[in-house]
Parts: C-alpha cells; structure tokens; sequence
C-alpha cells in the first residue's frame, strides 16, 4: 500500500520537476534575449561616452590645428628719411612705409575706401616690425629691401579657406578681350562661359522657386480672406499676387531664353577671370560674352586673344563674406607673386593677448598660470602633507578629528566658484591683496586643491605597512622621527602623484579665477607674482567669447595647449605611480 | 619684492641658526655627542625655530595690518574734518589709486597731502619692518643658543613645535569651511537689509540691473530668485538624464561584463573626461552643440534657442558621466562576490543577478555618487556661463535659453563692484544659496556611502 504511494507521489514530483524544468525552458529564449540586451545597453553606454571624447577632440583640433601656422605677406619696404627720422627713430611714420608699399604695389586700388580696405590686409604689427628692424639696423635709412610682415586676420583666414571656397578652372576654349574705358567685354564661344551661365541660370531657378512658394503662401491667404470678408485686404492680396505671377513670369523667360543677358548680383558667388596675372570681375552675362571690371592699372600692353586662362569661382556670396571681391583679388595676385607665405605662428607663443587675432598670443596667459601654480604647488603641497600625516599618524579618534574630516571631504565637493567668493571677501576685500595678482589666485586654488592633496596624502600614508613604523619604534625611533623617517619618504611617491593630479586641476580651473579679476584684458606678459595676470583656461573663456573667426581657431589652439600640459602632468603622475607603486 | 628679499634674509638666517646651533652643540658636549640629550642637529632645529618663528609672524602680521594703519594715519587729518564713513572709504580707495600710479589726472590738495604722507609712513614702517623682523630674528637665536645646554631635552621641544604645526595645517580645512560661511553670510546679511528674504526665495522676477537715478525705469531691480532655482535645476536635470544611464550602465559594463584588458582601456580613457577643464565643455557646448541643436531644431520646424538648456544640460552631462561611472564602479565592484555566486548559482542569468542582486546591494552607495553628481552639476559654472542664457525665464522648456545660479554669480561680480549696492551683494546671496545647497546634498550623499562603505567592511 505504501509503496505505491511513494510510486505515485515519486511520479508527481517528476511530474513537477517536468513542469517546472517546462517552464524555465519556456522562459529561457526570453531571458536570454534580455541579458543580451543588458549587455548591449552596457556597451552602449561605454561607447557613447568615448564618442563623445572623440567627438570634443576631433571638433577642437580640426577647429585649431590650422593657428599653428600664420601667413606673412612679403612688402618691399623704403626706409624713406622723409619718413624715417635718423635722430629719433621711434617717432617715425612707420604705418606710412606700410601703406606707401602696398600703393605702390595695387596702385588701382585708389579709392578712399579701396584704400583704406588695401591697408587693412596687413597687420598694424608690421608698423612695429619694421620699427624694430629700423632700431636695430639704423644702416638701413635711405635704402630698400623686401621684408616679411604678418597678413591681418581675415587675409589669414582667406588662406586658410574659411572665409570663401576657392575654386580655380583651366580654361582651353580660347576668348578675345577688348577694353571699353574700365569696362572689359570678353568674347568667346559657348563652351568658354558654360560655368557662369550655369551659376545664372541655377540663381534664377531658386529665385523661381521662393517665388512660387511665396505665390503658393499668398493664395492660400487671399482665399481665407476672402472666406473672412475684410474688402480692402482682399483687394491688397490681389494686387500682391498679381505682381508675383508677373514676376513669375519674368523669371520664366529669362530662363528659358537663348539669349542670355544677366547682371551678377551679389547674391551670387563671384566669378574672377585670371588673364596672365590680371584679374577681371564679371558683372554681366550676355549671349556673346561676359563683361566686368579689370582689377590693374595698365591694360593697354595685353594681347586682346587669350587661348588658356583661368576662371576663379568664389563660391561664397560678396554679400555672406568678410572680404569684397577686389581685396580678395589682391591677395591672390600676392599669391600669384609668390609674396604669401605660411610660416610656423610664433607670434602664438611669444605675445600677449591682444585685440588683433593675428598679433594675440598665449605667453601672457601661460605665465600667469605658471606664477599661479608656483604659489598653489608652495602652499598646497607642504599644507597638504603635513595635515594628512597628522590626520593619519597621530590624531586620536575624537569628534574634533571626526570633525576635520568631514570638513575636508565636503570642501573637496564644494562647487569651486565659492572658493571664487570666498578668494574675493577674504583676500582682495578684507586683506587687501591686488586684484587680478596670480598670488590671490593661487591662494584661492590652494584652498580649493587642499582636500584633494589631503585625501590622496592619506591614502598613500595608508598603504604603508604597520610593521614599517613598528620597527622603527622598537629601535627607539619617537613617532615623529618614525614618521618623518621612515613612513614619510616611502609614501612621498604617492602623495606627489595625489599633489600633481590636484596641480592639474588647479591648472585647468577657472570659475573662481573669474571671481578675483583675473578675467581682465592684459597685454603685457606679467613678471612677478603682484602683477596683474590672465591664466590658460580664463583666455580660452575671453577668446571663446570674440566673434572673430581667427579667435576661435586660438581658442582651439589654446585648448590644445592646455590640454597637453594636463595630459604631461596627469602621465607623469601614472608614471610615477608605476615606478614607485610598492606591494607590501 | 622687498618682502621676498625679506624672507630669502630670514630662511638665510635660520640656516646659519642650525650651524650654529648644531655647533653649540657639539662645544656642550666637549665632542662627544653621546652625552647629549638628543642628536646634535635637533639642536640645530631648535635654534633656527628661535630664529625663523617669531619674526616669521611678526613679519606676516605687520604685513597684514600695516596698510590699514597706515592709511587711518594718513587720511587722519581728512578724517577729523568731518568727514562720514561712506566718503572716507571714497578717500581710501583715491588715495590708493594715487599711491599704486593707476590715475592720471590732478588729485584734490587734500588727497595729495594725504598721498606724500602715506608714502612717507610706507617708508618708515617699511624700514621699521626690516629692523624689527631681523632683530627679532638675532634676539630668538642668541635665547636659543644661550639656552642650549647637554641635557637639555630638545628633541622634545623640536617634536611639540613640528606637533603644533601638523595640528595647524590640518585645521585649515576648518577655518576654510569658516572663511566660506562668514565671507558669503557677511555679504548676504547686508544684502537680505536692502532686499526681503521672502522677496529673494519666493520672487519670481530677475532684473539685477539698478538704474542709476530713482526715477528711471526698473529702478528698484528685482530680485526674484525662482527663475534661477528653476533654471539651474533645469539644466542640472538634463545633465542627469543624459549623464546617470550612460554612466550607470557603463560603471556596470566595466565591472561586470567587460574583459580585464577592455577594462584597462576603457576606464582611463572615460576618466580623461572628467580631466578635462569645464571651460573646454563650455566651449564645445558654444561652438558645436548648441548650432547643431538650432541647426536640427530648424530642420524639423523647431524653434530652438541658441543658448538652449539642452545644449548646456547635454554637456554637463557629458562632464559628469565620468564622475557618475567611477563612483557607481567602485560600490560595485564592493558588493560581495559571495552575493553574485548565490544568485548565479541558484541559475540566474548574469543581467538578473545584476538586475535584482548587485544594483540592489549597491544602491545606497549608487545613490550617494548620483547625489554627489547633482550638488557638482549645480555647481559647475563655466559650461553655464558659455552656453546657458543671461536673461532670467521661468520656463520649463529645455529649448528655451535659461539662466542658472552660477552664471548671475559671475555676471554681477565680474567687472567693475561697488560693495554698497544690491546688485553686488546679491552674487553673495545667491552664493550662500549654491553652498547651502551643495553643502546640505554633500552631507547626505559621503554619510549614506560611508554607511554603505562599513556594511560591506
């Protein structure tokens, strides 16, 4: 009787065992697809956050790369004794040689504006490096000689292909030219003007295509109106509609006509034609030809047929650049000179910062935050280490300690913009120390890397053995000398790894420096600790905030610089760690 | 300079201190140093503690209080004319601006009077400096030396002085934490006289600008500190939506899934994000994040602003992951590995185990780091001041333009500050609010991972 009953109840629990075994078999598929899931959330995260290192690092040196190299414009200079004063060189007109030859070399830029927009291209340093040559070689007064000088920044910037795509074709199709007073008409066959009658005609189609929205818009307008009732508006959309199918219309046949005959607005890119070093500007577009303006003085002894030459398509619109046609054009017969240059920017690490792109520079800044390291590294470290080996060696555990933690573990979360504040009340308002000085600066930071140095000085002074300063104390050693000894220079290692991790920090802050007026706009390069200063990241914030295009190829620049020194130092410290890290 | 050259004399003295002492030493004991009480270059220490010390801090303080003595001195005559306080501090700051040869222009012929004899008494306490400081110096290592004796227990009073300063470094931390609270609540007080508390937490509007006359418009400013919360939790938000997955999931990829040489790759190159400087997020955020966002927006028919709070919170949140994944990887990587070995063992798949095992176990400390993230993104201020919005707007809309409490801190202290206006002392306000704040989520989250961290100890 019993027996069967073990029987049955043994093949009810395989029974259930089954089922159970069922179920978790039906489940699996469904489980599985879950872990995998999981995993690939996982590595999705992971992934998104090194693209986004990737992303910042590509957009910051693709930005910068290019302000590592600056482009010189070469002037024939004439030291003139009615300009150069042989007595009292420093009160000479110096910005006059300048200006006399660029005239003399684009004498058709003769206008008061052409003039003006002529001398613009350089550098109002070239002024002050033909100063120094002259102070250096006073020889030089009377006589002539070549010299390179920097370009201005947007002229910079037209060379390095971000003021307009530049776009240069070998014409073989053979046109003749003739002169009309200024004007020049070139002739030739279909085949030779293909390019700009392509340009008009697709200018014209998207003119008709915001026609034909517009047109679309206002009947749509007009019926709802008319659904409304208001008469005069009715009366007004009607007559708007009207002019906009005339203009339709217009649009329509000028297309499609075979005749063509068009003015280049400034709406569309510019199209130069390069006829051996002399350049013209088309205007207009007929059947036969184009015509347009020559940009040189003398034309009269040029060939009037042309088998090569050169079309130059300006692809950005005169009216969406920086540069005009004709100051574009004088750069490039510069370059077709062979008088343009690109040089290594040694301007970049040498000045100053400066309101001129071309002539800033990031010495004044580094060495604002090399004085400011100085103090921070001479306050910080000694500080830094000496609270940690108190705290680890020879505090007692009591509240009052209890209480310095907790204190330094919340300083070390406390947003850094305070230590700004308190920099501000403390030291510039109530202990009168100068404002903008690398020394505030450095005072602040110090109390900001404090905790850091701390935390990390402890953790090194934790991972000494026990029985190091057990047997320095069994030898008759007192615990300081124990301590300074023998615990201290086997753990120095690691709390200069924590110091040059917190010097790192210290080298990229800059919301309290903001705080203390170090946001001024400093020229000279400061020379001591008092002086009034910038530091790296605070001219990355001033630069990031100019409008010109050359600043934000410096901001990357400075970025780059920057990083590269947080990069050294944070290497240095794996380095360090590596050589000297010991297991017990 | 001076003061420099001052020191080099003073470090240069307290070195010929320990010569001289150690010297002295060794004449005490007639050569034969086991006599001693302590090795003789402890007694070298102490005679440059002597010399070093004391003048040491008579020099710092002199140094610090000199300028206000002698400016009291100078301006005392201007002072007894009748002169109140407000007018006297216009003076004091005349007066300095003439002595530092910042001004052009022709001073009144009382502030010249007061100018040549500043300079003058900057002269004698200067020169009074340097002979005191030194004095005091020579006077501490003749005590020194003359108290030297062979059985005199040095080391003792070397030790109890190196004891007093370790003990004094250490509370600096303390007295920072004190510096913070007075300098922020001083200016803080001053302000909430001119503006009501209750006007400041509960405002709704923001125009610090103070018009000059009284009857221009906007005369008052407002002072309305709600479309700052708003904004700065806002942004903070955005930062923690982007940054608490990704960071979460990427702590847990590490610890749990990833290969030890995938790890050792993956982890340094996540944390040389939070290497990076605030201002190189901030710039990435004004340069490329927040077009792209206009330039989409644009596309698809929606009206973002250039200096959206998504672009700002995105960013921020790109800067916090690190912090987030770091923090979340070491209390995951605490979490018993007995604890993992059940739930796998009772055939929990590896998600499951970490799903209802790990996450729970770790979700104290989780919670502390994500804590700490928060009181960080509310704090941070360069990505905000380059990215986010000026203009107070209460709005909810994260493609609208906000501004956060950080940004108004800088904005209104940045430039040129009259310490007697609202305007100022609202920075200071507003600071308090972000230490308070921040102070308040750091106390709670290092006390929930502390807790978290003795559990599993």
């Amino acid at each position: 009787m019993w027996c069967v009953n073990i029987v049955s109840s043994m093949s009810d629990l395989e029974h259930t065992g089954q089922r159970a075994i069922n179920t978790v078999y039906a489940g699996l598929g469904r489980r599985y697809a879950a872990e995998r899931r999981f995993r690939l959330y996982g590595m999705l995260a992971v992934l998104s956050g090194l693209a986004f290192l990737v992303v910042m690092f590509t957009s910051i040196i693709s930005n910068g790369y290019s302000a590592f190299r600056q482009h010189y414009v070469q002037l024939t200079v004439e030291y003139d004794e009615s300009r150069v004063d042989r007595n009292e060189p420093a009160a000479s007109d110096f910005e006059g040689i300048v200006k006399s030859s660029m005239r003399e070399m684009f004498p058709w830029m003769s206008g008061r504006s052409d003039k003006r927009k002529l001398y613009g291209l350089v550098s109002g340093d070239a002024a002050y490096a033909i100063r120094d040559r002259v102070g250096d070689n006073p020889s030089l007064i009377g006589s002539r000689e070549a010299l390179w000088v920097l370009l201005d920044d947007d002229a910079d910037m037209f060379f390095k292909g971000y003021v307009t795509p530049v776009r240069r074709q070998l014409m073989s199709s053979g046109i003749t030219l003739a002169l009309e007073g200024e004007k020049a008409v070139l002739t030739g066959d279909e085949a030779a003007f293909e390019v700009i009658v392509t340009a008009v005609r697709d200018h014209l189609q998207a003119q008709l295509a915001v026609a034909r929205k517009e047109f679309e818009d206002m009947g749509r307008l007009l019926e709802e109106t008319e659904a409304g009732g208001d008469r005069d508006e009715v009366v007004r959309f009607k007559a708007k509609l009207e002019s906009l199918r005339m203009q339709i219309s217009g649009l329509q046949a000028r297309i499609s006509s075979t005749s063509l005959n068009e003015e280049l607005g400034s709406g569309m890119p510019s199209f130069l034609i390069n006829l051996d070093g002399v350049y013209i500007r088309i205007n207009a577009i007929t059947a036969t030809g184009v015509s347009g303006v020559v940009f040189a003085e003398d034309v009269t002894g040029l060939p009037t047929i042309f088998d090569q030459w050169q079309l130059v398509t300006l692809e950005m619109p005169p009216a969406d650049r920086r540069l005009s046609d004709k100051e574009i054009v004088v750069l490039l017969a510069l370059q077709d000179r062979g008088q343009v240059e690109s040089r290594f920017n040694s301007v970049f690490f040498t000045a100053g910062d400066s309101r001129e792109p071309e002539q800033s520079g990031i010495l004044g800044a580094l060495k604002g935050s090399m004085y400011m390291l100085i103090v921070t590294l001479l306050l910080s470290f000694p500080i830094g280490v000496a609270a940690a080996v108190y705290l680890e060696e020879f505090a007692p555990q009591n509240q009052w300690t209890d209480f310095i933690e907790v204190n330094i573990n919340n300083l070390a979360a406390v947003p850094s913009i305070v230590f700004g504040l308190l920099g501000l009340a403390v030291f510039i308002n109530f202990f009168g120390l100068p404002r903008s000085a690398p020394l505030v600066g450095g005072l602040a930071l110090t109390l900001m890397t404090l905790p850091t140095i701390i935390i990390s000085g402890r953790a090194a002074l934790k991972s000494i053995p026990p029985s190091i300063r057990e047997a320095a104390l069994g030898i008759g050693a007192s615990r300081v000398q124990t301590v300074f000894y023998h615990v201290l220079p086997l753990a120095l290692p690691g709390m200069l790894t924590g110091t040059i991790i917190g010097m790192a920090q210290a080298l990229g802050e800059s919301a309290p420096l903001l705080m203390i007026g170090m946001v001024a706009f400093v020229v000279d390069v400061p020379q001591g600790f008092t002086d009034p200063a910038t530091v790296l990241p605070v001219q990355i914030y001033l630069w990031a905030d100019s409008p010109e295009r050359a600043f934000v190829e410096r901001t990357s620049a400075a970025i780059m610089v920057l990083l590269g020194f947080l990069i050294t130092m944070n290497a240095l410290a794996v380095v360090l760690r590596k050589r000297f890290e010991r297991r017990w | 300079m001076q003061s420099t050259t001052l020191i080099v004399v003073l470090l240069a003295l307290s070195a010929a201190g320990f010569y001289m002492g150690r010297r002295k030493a060794f004449q005490v004991s007639g050569n034969d140093i086991r006599t001693l009480n302590s090795l003789p270059s402890y007694y070298g220490y102490y005679t440059a503690m002597w010399c070093g010390i004391p003048a040491l801090i008579v020099f710092s303080l002199w140094s610090m209080l000199d300028g206000r003595a002698i400016m009291a001195m100078a301006t005392s005559s201007i002072a007894d004319s009748g002169v109140s306080a407000q007018e006297m501090s216009l003076v004091y700051s005349e007066v300095l601006r003439f002595v530092s040869g910042s001004t052009i222009g022709e001073p009144q012929p009382h502030i010249v009077e007061a100018v040549a004899r500043y300079r003058e008494l900057q002269d004698t306490s200067n020169a009074a400096l340097i002979v005191i400081v030194l004095s005091i110096a020579i006077a501490g290592t003749a005590f020194a030396l003359g108290k030297i004796r062979r059985d005199q227990r040095v080391r003792n009073s070397v030790e109890a002085g190196v004891m007093v300063f370790l003990i004094a470094c250490s509370t600096i931390a303390i007295f920072t934490t004190i510096g913070i609270v007075l300098s922020v609540l001083f200016e803080s007080i001053r302000f909430f006289q001119k503006v009501s508390f209750t006007d400041f937490i509960f405002g709704l509007e923001w125009s610090p600008q103070t018009a000059i006359r009284s009857d221009q418009v906007g005369s008052t400013g407002a002072f309305g500190a709600i479309p700052l919360f708003a904004g700065t939790l806002l942004i903070s938000f955005i930062a923690m939506v982007v940054a608490a997955p990704i960071g979460l999931m990427s702590a847990i990829y590490l610890a749990e899934y990833a290969s030890a040489r995938l790890r050792s790759y993956a982890k340094p190159l996540l944390e040389i994000l939070a290497g990076i400087p605030t201002v190189v997020y901030g710039f990435f955020a004004a340069l490329v994040v927040a077009p792209f966002f206009r330039n989409t927006g644009g596309l698809i028919g929606l009206d973002v602003s250039s200096e959206s709070a998504l672009a700002a919170g995105l960013v921020m949140g790109i800067m916090v992951i690190p912090f987030i994944s770091s923090l979340s990887d070491d209390v995951i990587t605490a979490v018993p590995q007995a604890l993992r070995d059940g739930a796998l063992g009772l055939g929990a798949t590896q998600s499951e185990t970490i799903r209802r095992v790990v996450i729970p176990a770790a979700l104290p400390g989780i919670v502390g780091g994500m804590l700490l993230a928060v009181s960080r993104a509310i704090g941070e201020t360069m990505i905000v001041v380059m990215a986010a919005g000026l203009s107070a707007n209460l709005t909810a809309n994260p493609l609208e333009a906000v501004t956060t409490v950080t940004v108004q801190i800088v904005t209104l202290l940045v430039g040129d500050q009259e310490f007697d206006s609202a305007k100022t002392l609202a920075a200071f306000a507003l600071g308090l609010m972000l230490f308070l704040s921040t102070l308040v989520l750091n106390v709670i989250a290092l006390h929930v991972v502390r807790k978290y961290r003795e559990q599993y100890e």
